[in-house]
């Protein structure tokens, strides 16, 4: 167990997209009871570093681990197809269709209810993905088609975002 | 890794190794200092048998104060002198006050930290929050007739950085080693839930004299979750006493403009609103320099001016609730924090909110000074097995300001501490070699609305053209929730690095003459018991590195375990001697010598974790 092994190695949890949430969450728990500062606050500086060390480490792992969106982006990196967002905007016309159908649905959407109707629409959307994903890379070991699929995910999550933004605005 | 765990698993250390550590709950309104005793956390009673500490101290010249009852008495004689809920100034610049026109003081409007002009002087609030602080601590320390090892110190979940950093400036001020920082409703979860064997999913309205809180915890095995949190750390009981008081005022037609006046109305109307927790009607009654005022009110005309800020309140919750993705139906118990909880229109408005009757089994004004006792306890190493783990979280994003007075985020809010994370920028002109860094907290997306932390620059990057240099900025949050920013030209190498303080903080060398000057320290000679902690960490540090070896000396080489014993020799030969420096450079020495065993130590205990789980599942 080192400080750069990989998320999944850190976890002792197999490099796979399908993962259970409770046991990503018992990992995590239990490797900050053995490395968490707090563990070391009677003791000096040195173990306090390095505990700091260990659990940014821990926590960073679980935060990319638990995300779904994180996780298949990080596998995809790790299999030798980074997702390269910046550079790599390229979208099938038909994605950017529906996307831009969306965005007109949320500009135009006057009330709770159809903004929410709205976001179960892209709900499903983004679980299809997700499972594709699963399959792509879990079955079908192929990370570069999976990594243009995370590309589409990453819209659809930032679109979520902005559904949830208006919700609030809507609700307060 | 228990690389400097003294005793084994199951077994307490030696009583006479015991640490004296406490906890402390610094409130708005009021203080408390709690501790272990006999197993069990109990708020500490001052001689005339009160744990309550009222937050106020009044300074009455020539260095003298009072602290606490005595001064709240005279608050309305002396408002000027007599500092109440200082707790809203920490880390605050005068700006950030709304409520200033209304308050007795005169304050100073300095850049960075307000400050308040006493009769002896110009006060930070840093310094009135020491005086609280120490007046605990000596309390403390009476009690139990032995130096403190170090404190658990509470703030609001809420409370961002420069309150955060404010704070911890406070307890060095009054000569406290602080074990942590943690925030108030995890304190009160720790408490609650090791009294109620409580496992599940739980929310802690903590609404205090000057802040609210709101956390979701999830409770389980030990381990106190913190899933999101949110708040208002200028909201609480003492706006509830001001909307009472310019009601009750514009009721009798009366304005009022003298530092008497306007705290004698704010002490009546507190008074009121207590009173109306158990009462359906009162009077409000208070002497004026004009005549006294007295205008009668019922719950119910109370509850009418009380409802908007219960409702700013239940915005707070609805948006942690959504932030965590939870409904209130996933919410198993309400625990309910602060003396703010006990006036009825809250404790019905949470209770409607959540679908479920509050838990209030605690008494609200200790459950929190308890859970910080706990805390502590285990902090300073004195429970063995008893193994809590707090896992908590940022409650404000961090980021920096970008181009057009955007706010770029780097670590989100509910990331759970501690966390680093790191971004990279680049230059925008050719040929630029420095690079103006401002740092900022809060969730809007203009810096302008954000809270700004610290401004500063990384120079002496060689000159290149536009966006070829690349500055990685790195944030990093520990485990008391603070913040410290490094950046790194990594073509170059040049780097620049700051514990954000700058603004709100003060920086060490202030706080270094407040400590020579202050009473906290006065009365001790500082050169002995500066001999005497570098003693104390030196026998520690050669016990914990003894067992340590006992324990997993194996991992060692023979010449590796060799050069250890060297440094143990070495630190032995200066242990008992008088020279401070000696000890401090062999304990330095012996700690930089085991930091790879340390290491070691620390694989193992992982692997062995990751073990124990896999074998309790299958």
């Amino acid at each position: 167990m080192k400080l750069d092994d990989d998320d999944f190695a850190l976890f002792d949890l197999p490099r796979s997209f399908a993962q259970d949430r409770a046991s990503i969450d018992q990992r995590w728990k239990a490797l900050q009871s053995e490395v968490h500062p707090d563990r070391f606050a009677a003791e000096g500086a040195v173990s306090q570093r390095l505990a700091m060390q260990w659990a940014v480490r821990v926590n960073e792992a679980h935060r990319r681990l638990r995300d779904p969106l994180a996780r298949a982006a990080y596998l995809c990196e790790l299999l030798g197809a980074p997702i390269n967002a910046e550079n790599n905007t390229a979208m099938p016309a038909s994605f950017l269709m529906e996307q831009m159908e969306w965005r007109e649905a949320l500009d135009e959407a006057t009330g709770v209810a159809e903004v929410e109707a709205l976001d179960d629409e892209v709900l499903q959307r983004e679980h299809a993905l997700q499972q594709h994903i699963g399959v792509l890379l879990d079955e079908q070991n192929d990370a570069a088609a999976a990594s243009a699929e995370v590309r589409a995910l990453m819209f659809i999550t930032r679109f979520r975002e902005d559904i949830n933004r208006r919700l609030e605005q809507l609700e307060s | 890794m228990a690389l400097l765990q003294i005793s084994e698993p199951g077994q307490s250390p030696d009583p006479h190794q015991r640490r004296f550590a406490v906890g402390i709950d610094l409130g708005t309104t009021h203080s408390l200092v709690a501790a272990m005793r006999n197993g069990v956390a109990e708020c500490l009673p001052d001689a005339a048998g009160r744990v309550i500490l009222p937050s106020a101290v009044r300074y009455l010249g020539e260095g003298r104060r009072q602290i606490g009852q005595e001064a709240l008495e005279q608050q309305a004689q002396d408002p000027e002198n007599t500092i109440v809920s200082v707790k809203r100034f920490m880390g605050r610049a005068l700006r950030d006050i709304a409520e200033r026109k209304q308050l007795p003081y005169h304050f100073e409007d300095s850049e960075g930290m307000l400050g308040l002009h006493t009769r002896d002087g110009l006060k930070s609030p840093v310094e009135v929050s020491a005086e609280i602080l120490a007046t605990l601590r000596f309390r403390a320390e009476d009690t139990f007739n032995d130096d403190l090892f170090g404190a658990v110190i509470t703030v609001p979940a809420y409370f961002d950085d420069a309150q955060r950093q404010a704070t911890k400036d406070a307890a060095k001020l009054a000569g406290l080693n602080v074990l942590r920082l943690i925030n108030e409703p995890t304190a009160a979860a720790i408490a609650y839930g090791l009294d109620n064997a409580s496992e599940g999913l739980y929310a802690v309205y903590d609404l205090g004299g000057g802040t609210f809180d709101i956390s979701l915890l999830r409770l389980s095995r030990g381990v106190f979750e913190v899933v999101a949190t949110g708040g208002d750390s200028a909201l609480g009981g003492d706006d509830f006493d001001r909307a009472l008081a310019d009601w009750a005022l514009a009721q009798a037609g009366r304005s009022i403009s003298s530092a008497h006046d306007k705290r004698a109305v704010l002490v009546a109307a507190r008074a009121a609103k207590e009173a109306l927790s158990n009462q359906s009607n009162v009077w409000l009654r208070s002497p004026l320099d004009e005549g006294d005022l007295a205008v009668e009110l019922t719950r119910e005309q109370f509850e009418v001016l009380a409802k908007p800020l219960v409702d700013r309140t239940l915005s707070a919750v609805k948006r942690v609730l959504r932030d965590a993705k939870l409904k209130v139906g996933d919410v198993q118990g309400t625990v309910m924090v602060g003396g703010s909880t006990r006036m009825p229109c809250v404790q019905s408005a949470v209770g409607d909110l959540f679908g479920q009757t509050p838990l209030t089994n605690l008494n609200p004004d200790e459950v929190v000074a308890l859970g910080a006792a706990i805390q502590a306890n285990q902090l300073a190493g004195n429970a063995a097995n008893g193994d809590i783990l707090l896992l908590d979280v940022i409650p404000l994003s961090l980021g920096l300001e970008t181009m057009g007075g955007l706010v770029e985020r780097i670590i989100e809010r509910n990331a759970t501490i501690p966390v680093a994370k790191a971004q990279d920028f680049t230059t925008f002109k050719d040929g630029q070699t420095a690079m103006a860094l401002h740092v900022v907290q809060g969730e809007r997306e203009l810096v302008a609305d954000c809270r700004s932390l610290a401004r500063f620059e990384l120079r002496g990057i060689p000159p290149m053209v536009a966006g070829a240099a690349r500055i990685r900025v790195t944030f990093q949050v520990d485990a008391d929730g603070l913040l410290s920013v490094f950046a790194k030209e990594t073509v170059s190498g040049v780097e620049a690095k700051i514990v954000v303080k700058p603004s709100y903080g003060l920086s060490d060398d202030q706080i270094a003459t407040m400590l020579r000057d202050s009473f906290a320290t006065a009365e001790t000679d500082m050169k002995a018991r500066a001999l005497r902690e570098s003693q104390v960490e030196a026998e520690r540090m050669r016990l914990a590195t003894r067992s340590a070896l006992e324990a997993d000396g194996d991992l060692l080489a023979p010449d590796e375990l060799e050069a250890i014993e060297a440094l143990l020799t070495a630190l032995s030969q200066v242990e008992a001697g008088e020279d401070n420096a000696a000890i401090d450079t062999a304990v330095e020495a012996l700690a930089k010598g085991t930091e790879a065993f340390a290491a070691e130590r620390m694989n193992r205990g992982i692997r062995q974790a990751l073990t124990g789980r896999n074998v309790e599942q299958i």
